[in-house]
């Protein structure tokens, strides 16, 4: 995986962090905090007088947008900008004490769509900042297709995607130098851009664009930020990090959390024990539970097999029958399969189905993993859950090359054999997911 | 160039991945390559000068190098590089061999290589001209030429896909576990791959499919072409618009796995890092679509691809493949305990370093004992003027009197009875740092001083500093005035034959300096060898490294060896004729100064 969301305030913490090389002449008071309940906020305003100092405003950080269409920004109690530290408080344990609607998509101010609904743990709380419409701007830089891309806009705000004519772009090649890059920005301040503000956006700018290449940001977008004079105030902001780069930004990013997205099913706990088994092991095990109840489930040896599995069982089946998504690969060792496995078939042998279950083993012509040993712990998985599967009416189908191939499909045919198992077993001269067709078949 | 690589490309591969590189001897062997596929190895740690490696039932020898700039000097054919090296340090590598050049192809196998440094290198290799194949790829293979490491798998497995000689079909796959088994599909429905190339799995790829199959579209071995897309990206619409262009014009069948994301919205990602759609343009659906609308062959299902390939193949009316005939593996390899690179004594007459004894040995081959020196030591033919001054050494040397130390040990022995070996190796074994081994310490510190451009006086207080003498300078009773006649005569002839003698030089002018200290502090014998041999050995055209090298293995030393040897077997069988008896050392010789031992 590379590119990962993460918090606003985690974003604005990095920009901080490096505020005085990418931006010497702009100030920003670095005024937030991230909550996860709102007594959590009274408790930390001892430390942080402006909390009853200030007004303020309060939203959720949990990587969706649209939050002021969701009206799930608090900025006013009678009128815009008289929030104090009880109100925020209050609004905050009242939003985190139910799960909350969220629509990711509007008509104009009507939700289009399905909301997603989940609990809201995190909120980001900061100073309202008094300013008038002139003085907000866009500014977001990502990657499209090969190349960086700047936009920016004199007009920021929630309507920006209705304004999107108004955001210049400007394109940059991966190799393009900082001078060139910056006379290029200079070339391209957007026309709405008072006269007065244009050489200090301009500035604003080249930092925000050399933070987002250096920091090695997949995505950051400021939407608005707000200049006044050299003050700078980042109203709302959206990043992703390119995760592959972790290891030369341990120091510049700090500890980052990726949190998993708002109205994302809770992980199982099955699901974390192979995240973590994944962890630890130079081989790779991943599972994903797309539906518990299925009838369909997969034991797949490699990232592109495992798709076209998916593929297939979708196609012929439908796609309410698959069970489950995921891979093993990069030679596991035989404990690590045998924990995939009985991971897989212990989830497998819950609940019943009256057409019984189908587990396919399935896999390409491996390039260097042993297939008899990968097989070692799915038979050892077997011998454990025999009973279970026999229980749940079982049907196996195996398909898998590489090397040692053929030692495996035997010991495996003959482990099923002696356990009393439904087994078919095929080698590489079968086509990779006709076994899903024989399956259904039968 | 109209195909990526060819029987004669050779390899430098980076990071000493044995059973990757093992396989590629293996199929280079089974294919009857002539010349291995990896030329060489390099590896940042190796203390080792070579790594062996099965080539069919023999042993070869492959040199390691410890940077690409130095593998790329001594084998600057090989302009493929197969870059192993982890995701951290993957970019650094390739971009130190795209400054090198000379490089054609660079493959990168890393996963994860930050997406700004994977984007910059691709760039800068783009500008260079320079195909690179990953990051994130199994590698590529253009059957019956050249096999990057794993792709294929285990040579059964290669055999079973007939990716051991050139079918018809170009492929082009994302994924590396499909390449095998597209492969494989292609083996039983058509005629196998005249070339594939598995493009890599990360977002940011170097070539990506449409270069791939320009290339094939030019190759004329290619007569259509499978590609195997994913979910996510937009690369196959650039193979789409080629063929409505009419930029390729062979056949093409098409397929993007991951029809399955349709179903789910966000959350789940099927596949690669490159995989995740971002529009609907670059869901797999949407792109089987427009390749069909633009008439590329396109499946219902991947189960039905190979019935496609199939039709397509046949309506092709290819003529069939001649199925060459292949070498056999041999059923066991044995790891040889010891290797030889001087000499063989295989066949019918030995060898020395190539050439047979007989065309050495007698006179009428103008051959002498520094020729043989020059095989049975470096390997190589040395020019007259050093072979006549490897001689003029060893003939130097050769002798000393009876007095000097190893002789005195050898005439000890041999009248202590013991026989010529056993009184010679008694000499032998007193060489050393105070007795004949002045000769590899003036080699090291001279050329110290000349490499760090230490003045002369610079250079004294350096040794000074060292705490020893300065080995090679210094003789007990000779001086400038009254010059030793074995140096002078060195001197002489390497002033009539060398190219150049800039150390013998440097060294001359330090003796200037010794020499107004104290008479006897003249550039001595075994200084003189030593620095000679330094220059002789630059003047043949080696790097400092390998010189540096013969001194720390000693070398120098061994001309000592060779030479006083014939000395000291002059002295033992001296001692034989001469019937000499038991020797014992006079009491009077001895200081004895022994106290009663302190109980404690």
């Amino acid at each position: 995986m590379a590119q990962k969301a993460i918090r606003e305030f985690d974003a604005k913490t990095i920009l901080h962090r490096h505020w005085s090389k990418y931006f010497p002449n702009f100030t920003y008071s670095y005024e937030t905090i991230l909550v996860e309940s709102g007594n959590n906020l009274q408790n930390l305003a001892t430390q942080n007088s402006w909390l009853e100092n200030k007004k303020l405003v309060a939203k959720p950080d949990m990587l969706f947008g649209k939050r002021g269409k969701n009206g799930l920004v608090l900025f006013k109690n009678n009128k815009p900008g008289d929030v104090t530290l009880e109100t925020a408080v209050n609004w905050i344990n009242d939003k985190s004490a139910s799960k909350q609607k969220v629509y990711s998509s509007f008509h104009g101010n009507t939700p289009n769509g399905t909301a997603k609904e989940d609990f809201l743990t995190h909120f980001i709380v900061e100073p309202f900042v008094p300013h008038n419409q002139a003085e907000e701007y866009y500014i977001s830089a990502t990657v499209v297709g090969d190349d960086d891309v700047l936009f920016m806009s004199a007009e920021g705000g929630m309507e920006v995607e209705e304004n999107w004519d108004k955001v210049i772009e400007v394109r940059f090649s991966i190799t393009d130098n900082e001078d060139f890059i910056a006379e290029k920005i200079l070339a391209n301040i957007p026309n709405g851009i008072a006269e007065s503000e244009r050489a200090r956006f301009g500035e604003f700018a080249i930092g925000f664009f050399r933070a987002y290449r250096e920091l090695n940001f997949a995505y950051l977008e400021i939407n608005p930020f707000v200049m006044i004079g050299n003050q700078i105030e980042l109203l709302d902001m959206v990043a992703k990090l390119d995760d592959t780069a972790g290891f030369l930004m341990t120091e510049q990013w700090g500890n980052i959390e990726y949190p998993t997205a708002f109205g994302m099913e809770e992980k199982s706990p099955e699901v974390k024990a192979i995240e973590e088994a994944d962890s630890k092991s130079g081989a790779s095990l991943k599972l994903t539970v797309l539906n518990p109840k299925g009838r369909i489930w997969t034991m797949v040896a490699g990232g592109g097999a495992s798709v076209v599995y998916a593929d297939t069982i979708a196609d012929m089946s439908g796609v309410e029958d698959l069970a489950n998504y995921g891979e093993y690969s990069g030679g596991p060792t035989t404990e690590e399969t045998k924990f995939y496995a009985s991971t897989v078939i212990d989830l497998m042998t819950r609940y019943e189905d009256p057409r019984g279950k189908i587990l396919i083993i399935g896999g390409a012509i491996a390039n260097f993993t042993d297939v008899a040993k990968t097989f070692t712990g799915i038979i050892q998985a077997f011998e454990k859950y025999a009973d279970k599967m026999k229980a749940h009416n079982t049907r196996i189908y195996v398909r898998r090359g590489g090397p040692n191939y053929e030692k495996g499909l035997k010991d495996i045919k003959a482990s099923a054999d002696k356990l009393g198992l439904y087994i078919e077993v095929y080698g590489p001269e079968t086509h990779v997911t006709d076994i899903v067709r024989m399956a259904l078949a039968k | 160039m109209n195909v990526l690589y060819t029987k004669d490309t050779q390899a430098i591969f980076w990071n000493n991945n044995q059973s990757a590189i093992q396989r590629m001897f293996d199929y280079d062997y089974v294919i009857g390559r002539e010349k291995p596929s990896v030329a060489c190895i390099v590896s940042p740690t190796a203390t080792d000068k070579f790594d062996k490696f099965f080539y069919g039932p023999d042993e070869i020898m492959v040199p390691l190098f410890r940077n690409t700039a130095e593998a790329k000097k001594r084998f600057p054919k090989a302009d493929v590089l197969l870059n192993f090296a982890s995701f951290r340090t993957a970019y650094d590598v390739t971009i130190e061999a795209l400054e090198l050049g000379g490089f054609s192809s660079i493959m990168i196998t890393a996963e994860g290589i930050p997406e700004r440094l994977a984007r910059k290198m691709n760039a800068i290799a783009k500008s260079k001209n320079v195909t690179i194949i990953g990051p994130a790829t199994v590698g590529a293979i253009v059957p019956g030429a050249f096999k990057i490491a794993n792709v294929g798998g285990i040579i059964e497995n290669i055999i079973n896909s007939k990716l051991h000689r050139a079918g018809s079909c170009g492929l082009v796959t994302r994924s590396g576990g499909l390449f095998n088994e597209l492969s494989n599909i292609i083996s039983i429905n058509a005629d196998g791959i005249a070339e594939g190339v598995a493009i890599g799995g990360d977002r940011f790829v170097g070539s990506v499919f449409i270069e791939n199959m320009l290339r094939m579209e030019s190759n004329p071995q290619v007569k259509y072409l499978v590609l195997l897309g994913e979910v996510g990206g937009t690369e196959e619409y650039k193979v789409i618009e080629a063929v409505k262009n009419g930029q390729i014009t062979k056949p093409v069948i098409g397929w993007c796995i991951g029809t399955i994301a349709q179903h789910f919205s966000t959350g789940v990602q099927f596949g690669h890092a490159g995989a995740s759609a971002n529009a609907d343009r670059e869901t797999a659906i949407a792109k089987n679509k427009a390749m069909a609308e633009a008439g590329i062959h396109v499946p219902t299902s991947f189960n039905d691809l190979p019935k496609v390939i199939k039709d397509v193949y046949l309506s092709l009316n290819i003529s069939p493949v001649v199925e060459p005939k292949l070498k056999e593996m041999p059923k066991s390899q044995k790891k040889k305990n010891f290797v030889c690179t001087i000499s063989d004594d295989r066949g019918d007459e030995a060898t020395y370093a190539g050439f047979p004894i007989s065309s050495l040995a007698t006179p009428e081959t103008g051959k002498g004992i520094g020729d043989v020196i020059s095989l049975l030591w470096f390997k190589k033919q040395y020019p007259k003027w050093a072979t006549d001054f490897i001689e003029t050494v060893i003939k130097t040397v050769a002798d000393h009197g009876p007095a000097v130390s190893g002789a005195h040990n050898a005439k000890v022995t041999a009248r202590a009875g013991k026989s010529v070996v056993e009184s010679l190796v008694t000499g032998l074994l007193t060489i050393g740092p105070r007795f004949g081994g002045a000769i590899d310490d003036a080699a090291k510190y001279f050329k110290y001083g000349f490499d760090n451009n230490l003045s002369p006086k610079e250079f004294l207080e350096y040794m000074k500093k060292q705490g020893i003498p300065i080995p090679g300078i210094g003789h007990r009773i000779k001086s400038l005035k009254n010059p030793d006649k074995r140096v002078e005569g060195l001197k002489k002839f390497a002033s009539k034959y060398f190219p150049q003698t800039p150390l013998l030089k440097y060294a001359l002018e330090i003796e200037q300096l010794t020499t107004s200290k104290k008479e006897n502090l003249i550039l001595n014998v075994d200084g003189t060898i030593g620095i000679l041999m330094v220059d002789m050995w630059r003047a043949l055209g080696y790097g400092e490294e390998e010189i540096n090298e013969f001194i720390a293995s000693g070398t120098l030393n061994a001309f000592f060896i060779a030479g006083r040897t014939i000395g000291f077997i002059g002295h033992v069988l001296d001692e034989k004729r001469l019937q000499m008896p038991m020797y014992r050392h006079p009491f009077d010789d001895i200081i004895y100064d022994v106290q009663m031992a302190d109980e404690i």
